[in-house]
């Protein structure tokens, strides 16, 4: 290990970030932000939280985006990539050069790098593709292939497009509309992109259904899934609790983890893609929760007692349960 | 300015070197607030609540962004007292944090036992006792909202915790007559009171026409609570003044903080700040002292409920808006 390796590792800093630019990028923005010290601790797949509207601001959440690239002038910049959505990124986006914000980062864990030269395939859906690029000079650091699958509702959404071709050994687009590419999603292309790749490893990015069909194709090939999810944050450094998701761990339990921290990159595999906005009955902590050993010992008698061997927790989940009058923390 | 204000309070018995804390539920154990911030330098890290078993908290969406504040409906996500005594409480030692706990339960005897297991353990600053839960044994009626209730936690809390740790009962807002609980809690054996939990509230999405929050209902918390804050702080002070009071509710600077202590805070909590401002503690302590030196205060403690004692005084300083405050 290098020791720029070595200081990639140490956390992230909270910095006053000067805007150096704020351009318009098809349907899209991009910041880039003079943050010497979140630059130089950056890793593809990492991101940045900032405070937006000022002192004063009726908006107390932080806003949550990957980083799209670092690059060494003035010190160290960052620069991410967002649609406005609301009030806060219509703010952001009325930034203008030399104003100064309150930036948070690198948050979250980023792409595991595969230790040998593979085939790499990259999928990006609408301006989730922005941490691909960075991930895909780390790649070709390591003699990686790197194959891009992007796509976005028009030809406008899809962020990227031509950086991917350029640099990609190959590059696929879809639309939905079939303004650029081929006319469907990225999924109708996965099996083609695959074949055609020789495929070792996925890395992806985008809404929560795609990566959830992208993890149910891959399965079918064996082929490893790094999954970037993109779930709703208020702090991004793991003290709010707001953006959990049922993931399985090593040990086979199912926790609601917090993807700011224990994320937002995850084995695709790992994640319960049909289970998130719910409480899974089995997550630890669930209500009724209890440890294995406790539960097989009271399957074992429930088997006993009903004869039938099945348990009586059937597959009722929490989702919508706890409109009770109180507080959570 | 190095330290000119003398910024020390006291919880009970138990002396702090500067009132800001961390508010339960905003700063998890500490742990990832020591990335911005050392934990050793504000008053205390209160604890997100501690439970007796783990607990998987509710559904996402967990919140929601409203007008100065934000909804949330966590449900007490947690891995339960083990784990919390085992990893928690002994890294925040180790980073001399002063640690004041967090509890919840849905029984009496759950509380109880919490307070028995902190104090079983060594190092515990003082205890908070979040009674915004819901009482299984009730239908589910919330401790905090009952007098009676309120008072059987905490006088049970008392009897279990070690004599010399604090406890301190977390007051919730939505009651009609906040005094009464202030006074059941204190009656019971409180040693101090936190206020203000969040005020239950809802929003609705008018695209999808369905609630915001899986949950339904969630805390509001921020700045848009302040007043209510305020308001509670004040009443809660006049009818108690030799109470220890922990304010809290959309701290956002050290003016803030301050308008909290006139009202009869001697320690203020920062919470849901915290959120887009890793490091707003240490901030929010610094502008504290530079508010109280601006101000001619060189004692923290001299201004605590101040606002009561102006008031009593308003007819002699007609102008009691501009007043500055010298003393010796």
């Amino acid at each position: 290990m290098t020791p720029s390796e070595v200081d990639a590792q140490v956390g992230p800093v909270q910095v006053r970030g000067t805007v150096l630019t704020v351009r318009r990028v098809d349907a899209y923005h991009a910041m880039t932000l003079v943050a010497p010290a979140i630059a130089a601790r950056f890793r593809p797949g990492q991101f940045v939280t900032l405070a937006v509207g000022g002192p004063d601001s009726s908006m107390l959440l932080s806003r949550a985006f990957s980083i799209h690239d670092v690059r060494p002038h003035h010190g160290g910049t960052v620069e991410f990539v967002f649609a406005v959505h609301g009030r806060g990124t219509q703010w952001l986006a009325e930034r203008r050069a030399r104003d100064v914000l309150d930036v948070t980062g690198p948050l979250g864990r980023p792409f595991p790098l595969p230790r040998d030269p593979v085939n790499c395939l990259l999928i990006g859906g609408g301006y989730g593709s922005a941490p691909l690029f960075a991930l895909a000079a780390k790649l070709r650091e390591r003699r990686c292939e790197v194959d891009f699958l992007l796509g976005a509702g028009s030809g406008d959404r899809v962020f990227g497009a031509l950086t991917a071709r350029r640099t990609g050994r190959s590059a696929t687009i879809t639309t939905e509309d079939g303004s650029l590419g081929a006319r469907g999603v990225v999924t109708d292309m996965l099996d083609q992109a695959i074949h055609d790749g020789r495929t070792d490893v996925i890395y992806a990015c985008g809404p929560m259904p795609m990566l959830r069909q992208i993890t149910v194709l891959a399965r079918r090939y064996d082929i490893p899934v790094q999954a970037a999810v993109e779930e709703a944050m208020a702090c991004g450094f793991g003290v709010c609790m707001t953006c959990v998701l049922p993931v399985i761990g090593s040990d086979g339990i199912t926790r609601m983890v917090r993807s700011c921290i224990d994320g937002p990159v995850f084995r695709g595999e790992s994640v319960r893609w049909d289970d998130i906005g719910t409480i899974p009955f089995d997550a630890f902590g669930a209500p009724g929760w209890e440890p294995r050993s406790r539960r097989a010992a009271q399957a074992q008698i429930t088997s006993d007692q009903d004869g039938n061997g099945a348990g009586s927790a059937g597959a009722e989940v929490a989702k919508g349960r706890g409109g009770r009058h109180g507080h959570g923390g | 300015m190095d330290m000119a204000v003398d910024l020390r309070t006291k919880m009970g018995h138990v002396e702090l070197p500067n009132p800001i804390m961390t508010a339960s539920g905003c700063a998890g154990a500490g742990r990832e607030m020591a990335q911005f911030m050392d934990v050793s330098k504000i008053g205390a890290i209160v604890t997100k609540s501690v439970m007796l078993g783990p607990r998987s908290g509710r559904p996402t969406p967990r919140m929601a962004e409203t007008p100065s504040g934000m909804l949330n409906s966590i449900g007490l996500q947690g891995p339960g007292i083990d784990a919390f005594l085992q990893r928690d409480l002994p890294w925040l030692l180790s980073r001399g944090a002063r640690a004041v706990v967090s509890i919840a339960g849905g029984t009496v005897a759950e509380y109880a036992d919490l307070a028995g297991r902190l104090s079983d353990a060594a190092g515990v600053t003082a205890i908070e006792v979040n009674i915004s839960c819901p009482n299984v044994e009730h239908r589910g009626q919330v401790f905090a909202c009952d007098p009676d209730a309120s008072a059987a936690v905490i006088e049970a809390v008392r009897a279990r915790a070690r004599y010399d740790i604090p406890v301190f009962a977390k007051l919730s807002p939505d009651v009609t007559d906040i005094v009464a609980i202030a006074k059941a809690c204190v009656s019971a054996g409180a040693d101090g009171l936190s206020m203000i939990n969040t005020l239950l509230g809802m929003m609705i999405d008018t695209d999808t026409m369905q609630p915001r929050l899986a949950g339904l209902t969630g805390g509001l918390s921020g700045p848009a609570i302040r007043p209510v804050a305020v308001r509670c702080i004040w009443q809660v002070h006049e009818a108690l003044p030799a109470v220890p009071i922990i304010g809290m509710g959309g701290v956002r600077t050290g003016r803030d903080a301050l308008e909290l202590i006139l009202a009869g805070a001697s320690m203020v909590s920062v919470g849901t700040t915290i959120f887009h401002d890793p490091s707003a503690c240490t901030r929010i302590l610094h502008e504290l002292e530079e508010e109280l030196t601006a101000r001619g205060v060189d004692r923290l403690a001299d201004v605590v409920g101040l606002a009561h004692e102006a008031r009593a005084v308003a007819g002699r300083a007609a102008s009691a808006g501009a007043r500055v405050l010298r003393r010796s």
